[in-house]
């Protein structure tokens, strides 16, 4: 986000794999100023030992997928094998234009993605080896569902109420279900929270949604603000059969961990 | 702070009472086209719990409102000649006049500002503008909410008759034209509202369309005789409608909201919309309350609060118009089946909720299907298909086999000869996977491609998904010997004791690869009628195989150019002609990239169109993980047979053991 520097990251990331936390997630955007997710990982990889490191989503088809498939391998590979590679078709034309991509056709592209890493389709000329990623598909869509059903590990929620989460897991599981896929898709969600300056955690969330017009404000309004809300939805998403909740801060300040942390506590 | 309420209806009304309940100093105008007295419609309609939520939010009303309730804890319905009631289902109902007058009355005890006879054609200046204009209302196309209108359901037509009901009744009359159907409920001591529906054909066929006000009136009043114990029918404005579904994006923007119509409407036949409204009042009252009149906050929390809460309503609503809409084919049911089918239909009553309400109904319903008279749930009815007994309706043991090497889906697969029997009542499904074949396990992904895979056969040479293996199309000789290894896998089934045979033509293997126009672009005959294939190898399978024959269908292929709903109910009425016992309603992936719709049980919906429109026995799956959806689906006629995913039951888990001391340890 604005005025998050290398440091801060890199400091966030230590703290966070010295702490009780199980994954470091990234989100991913071109047209704003933040991070390109891979190399945030990768920067991660080097200071920490023990995180899992997880994409909360990248969006696949800003890509090429060979580059795609590159860039998740080498982050697996820095990190010894602590890759979670959520992917989605994200939602901005901005981004799309940005990068110089169409932005038609986007969500055949990410399954043909998906099939290629999956798949492990030109590993013997693209390595390094992609073996043991773990891949989670986000999107609300019915083609979402089935992408995710038909190639990944499990389902990268987008945020918000845990009810809303029990409706997108519900589907999830039905199309886990009609793929014949066994056992049950992992299923991550994630909120954001400011515990210090929860207005300049609103005004960034306002300004970082602000593409989705209407819906920036309910997002801000998701934003948790206090120690008691963080445990009620973490609670709402536990019972809403969310295996891994991954929380956003909203402000630049390593020491929200720390609020984080004792909230938690 | 001044707010602007435009639109004089229930929702207008209530939010002035309680805004300036709350607080005084705020100045209210409610801004009204029509006169105080002017009001269409009859009754409405009120539940337990929204009575409960107007208490609540102000006493004073409440207690006027219930003065003059209509309320019935019925529901009848009148169908094929018979009259069946289920109890416990607690509504009350007013005058909508009444409800108006009480609501004006208070708002001016409170000090609201009404004016009726303004037409507002730009937005008021105030702190907060209320477009609680209703369904058709002006406020919405001031600024951007995103508003959609499209129409749902059957046609309607509103009447009121001063013949009292005693219940909640739904009618059905069958007539030349078609099924025409009423909703009846009293609202006062001397009045009911009565609205009469048909499909859009069924009314033209009667003439309806052109006849004149008067003229529909003589032909509803006649028609509904019977219900109407020859009482007389009133006209409102009362005309032919289609129900407009509304609705928004968003329901704010800056300080403009909408509220009750204006925001969402839910189809009459639920009998929602007052009570959205006046909920619609509350939440937004209270959220200014709670925000001290931070008009910009108070009105995301409104529209976050009240949100899921109208979704679902509006999509109960949207079930139960297209009920309606197709309640003709609902008409071989049995009077008790079509009673709980019709109760069920928006998926708010189940099996189980019912049972808490009407007892006596449920136990009624059971133990029709069970045949005795103490019968368990519907899910554990006994069910007979060809001389095969099932003691119940989900306890069917599904496996698969290919009827070839080739013709496996993974390595893994088992071929007919290296298939074990399971316990129980075993349904065999034969399979081809056809171009969806030589793919690794499931547990790493679907449609991976082998590396070391088989040539792969398919109705037209296109690959299935990205890097997947091109099919060549099957030839004439090909399809000999395709349909000659369905037969031999038949013969061989005869022996292991198979109860239900099922012949694979879903999700884009081989045989159903023909069906799909997506994927069959044959130029020979098998191009030119589609299901000449498979109802080829249907036809030898079902002259070896004497016990019940299923066939795995993909009824819809979930995607604009592909076969429709309709196209299934069609295939599925062929297959029935040609010897198929049971469709197992199956969805998609006849394509790799198709649009599916899932929810949890996605596929009972079209197993109810399949089972009552082409009038065959249907099995149905789609995650269905509680016995109360299979005893609901079961009772509502909606399948015949369910394949559940249930979890393991978790009621259990291991105890942490703390200051556990070892036994060595004592002993030292």
């Amino acid at each position: 986000m604005p005025g998050a520097t290398g440091a801060l990251l890199l400091d966030w990331a230590r703290r966070a794999d010295e702490g009780s936390f199980s994954s470091l997630g990234v989100l991913d955007r071109v047209a704003y100023d933040s991070y390109e997710p891979f190399t945030a990982l990768a920067g991660a990889a080097g200071v920490t030992s023990r995180i899992r490191l997880a994409t909360m989503i990248a969006i696949g088809p800003l890509r090429s997928t060979a580059l795609l498939a590159k860039q998740a391998a080498s982050v697996h590979g820095l990190s010894g094998g602590r890759l979670t590679l959520g992917l989605a078709v994200g939602a901005r034309t901005e981004d799309f234009d940005a990068a110089g991509v169409e932005h038609k056709g986007r969500g055949k592209r990410l399954g043909e993605q998906l099939a290629y890493i999956r798949g492990n389709v030109d590993a013997d000329r693209v390595g390094p080896s992609r073996d043991g990623i773990e891949i989670l598909v986000g999107g609300m869509s019915g083609p979402a569902y089935a992408r995710m059903a038909r190639y990944a590990d499990g389902y990268a929620h987008n945020g918000g109420p845990p009810r809303a989460f029990a409706n997108a897991a519900g589907r999830a599981l039905a199309a886990w279900s009609d793929l014949g896929r066994p056992g049950k898709p992992k299923l991550w969600g994630q909120g954001y929270f400011a515990f210090r300056e929860p207005d300049r955690g609103n005004a960034y969330l306002l300004d970082y949604y602000a593409f989705t017009g209407p819906f920036a404000e309910k997002i801000a309004a998701g934003n948790l603000t206090s120690a008691r809300a963080v445990k009620d939805f973490i609670r709402g998403y536990e019972e809403a059969g969310c295996d891994e909740l991954v929380l956003f801060p909203a402000v630049a300040d390593a020491d929200e961990l720390s609020r984080l942390e004792e909230a938690l506590a | 702070m001044k707010v602007e309420i435009v639109g004089g209806g229930p929702a207008g009304l209530y939010l002035a009472i309680l805004l300036r309940k709350a607080d005084r100093g705020v100045d209210v105008r409610v801004l009204e086209r029509n006169p105080p007295d002017a009001t269409f419609g009859f009754g409405v309609v009120f539940s337990e719990e929204t009575l409960g939520a107007l208490r609540d939010a102000d006493p004073e009303t409440h207690l006027e409102i219930t003065d003059t309730f209509a309320r019935w804890n019925r529901i009848d319905i009148r169908f094929g000649g018979r009259e069946l009631s289920s109890r416990g289902h607690s509504f009350s109902a007013i005058a909508r006049k009444r409800l108006l007058e009480i609501l004006q009355a208070r708002c001016r005890e409170l000090g609201a500002e009404l004016e009726f006879g303004v037409e507002v054609e730009e937005l008021p200046d105030a702190d907060l503008v209320v477009g609680a204009d209703g369904a058709n209302g002006l406020i919405r196309s001031l600024r951007e909410f995103g508003t959609k209108v499209r129409a749902e359901g059957s046609k309607y037509v509103w009447f009121g008759t001063d013949h009292v009901f005693d219940a909640f009744t739904f009618a059905f009359r069958e007539t030349e034209h078609g099924l025409f159907n009423a909703h009846a409920y009293p609202y006062d001591e001397r009045m009911s509202t009565f609205i009469v529906e048909c499909p859009e054909g069924v009314w033209r066929r009667a003439g309806l369309d052109e006849m004149n006000e008067d003229e529909s009136l003589a032909f509803c009043e006649q028609l509904f005789a019977n219900e109407l114990r020859g009482r007389e029918l009133f006209a409102n404005r009362s005309v032919w409608l289609d129900f407009p579904k509304v609705t928004n994006e968003t329901w704010h923007d800056g300080k403009v909201v909408l509220l009750g119509d204006a925001a969402h409407t839910a189809h009459f036949s639920i009998g929602s919309g007052t009570k959205l409204a006046m909920e619609d009042s509350i939440a937004l009252a209270s959220a200014l309350a709670r925000r001290k009149w931070d008009v910009e906050k108070a009105l995301v929390d409104y529209e976050l609060d009240r949100e899921p809460l109208v979704e679902r309503t509006q999509q109960a609503a949207s079930d139960s118009a297209a009920y309606f809409q197709r309640i003709a084919s609902f008409a071989h049911l049995e009077p008790i089946q079509f009673t709980f089918n019709l109760l069920t239909r928006s998926g708010r009553i189940t099996h189980a909720t019912l049972g808490v309400r009407d007892p006596q109904f449920t136990r009624a319903l059971d133990s029709w299907l069970g045949g005795r008279g103490v019968s368990p749930p519907p899910a554990f009815s006994p069910f007979e298909l060809r001389g095969v007994r099932f003691d119940n309706r989900f306890g069917l043991a599904e496996s698969a086999v290919a009827v070839t090497v080739e013709g496996r889906k993974t390595a893994d697969e088992p071929t007919i000869a290296e298939w074990q029997r399971p316990e129980g009542r075993v349904l065999l499904r034969l399979a081809h996977a056809g171009r969806r074949g030589a793919t690794r396990p499931r547990s790493e992904g679907v449609d991976l491609p082998l590396t070391d895979g088989w040539p792969l056969i398919s109705a037209s040479s296109i690959p299935y998904g990205p890097f997947s293996m091109k099919p060549e199309e099957l030839s004439g000789e090909g399809m000999e010997q395709v349909r000659a290894a369905f037969v031999a896998a038949t013969a061989r089934t005869a022996e292991l004791g198979v109860d239900v045979l099922e012949l694979d033509m879903a999700h884009g293997y081989l045989l159903a690869s023909f069906l799909s126009p997506l994927s069959n672009r044959r130029a020979d005959e098998f191009g030119a009628d589609p299901l000449r294939f498979p109802l080829s190898v249907l036809d030898a399978v079902r002259a070896e195989w004497e016990g019940p024959l299923s066939v795995r269908l993909s009824v819809t292929d979930w995607h604009p150019r592909g076969m429709d709903l309709g196209d299934g109910v069609a295939i599925a009425r062929v297959l029935r002609e040609h010897g198929c016992d049971l469709i197992h309603v199956e969805a998609g992936q006849t394509i790799h990239d198709d649009r599916p719709q899932y929810r949890r049980g996605f596929l009972t919906a079209l197993s109810d169109r399949v089972r009552n429109e082409a009038r065959i026995s249907t099995i149905v799956g789609g995650y269905l993980t509680t016995l109360d959806e299979a005893n609901t689906i079961i009772g509502a006629g909606r399948a015949d047979l369910v394949l559940l995913d249930l979890p393991e039951p978790q009621i259990e888990s291991p105890v942490q053991l703390s200051n556990t001391v070892l036994l060595s340890e004592v002993r030292s």
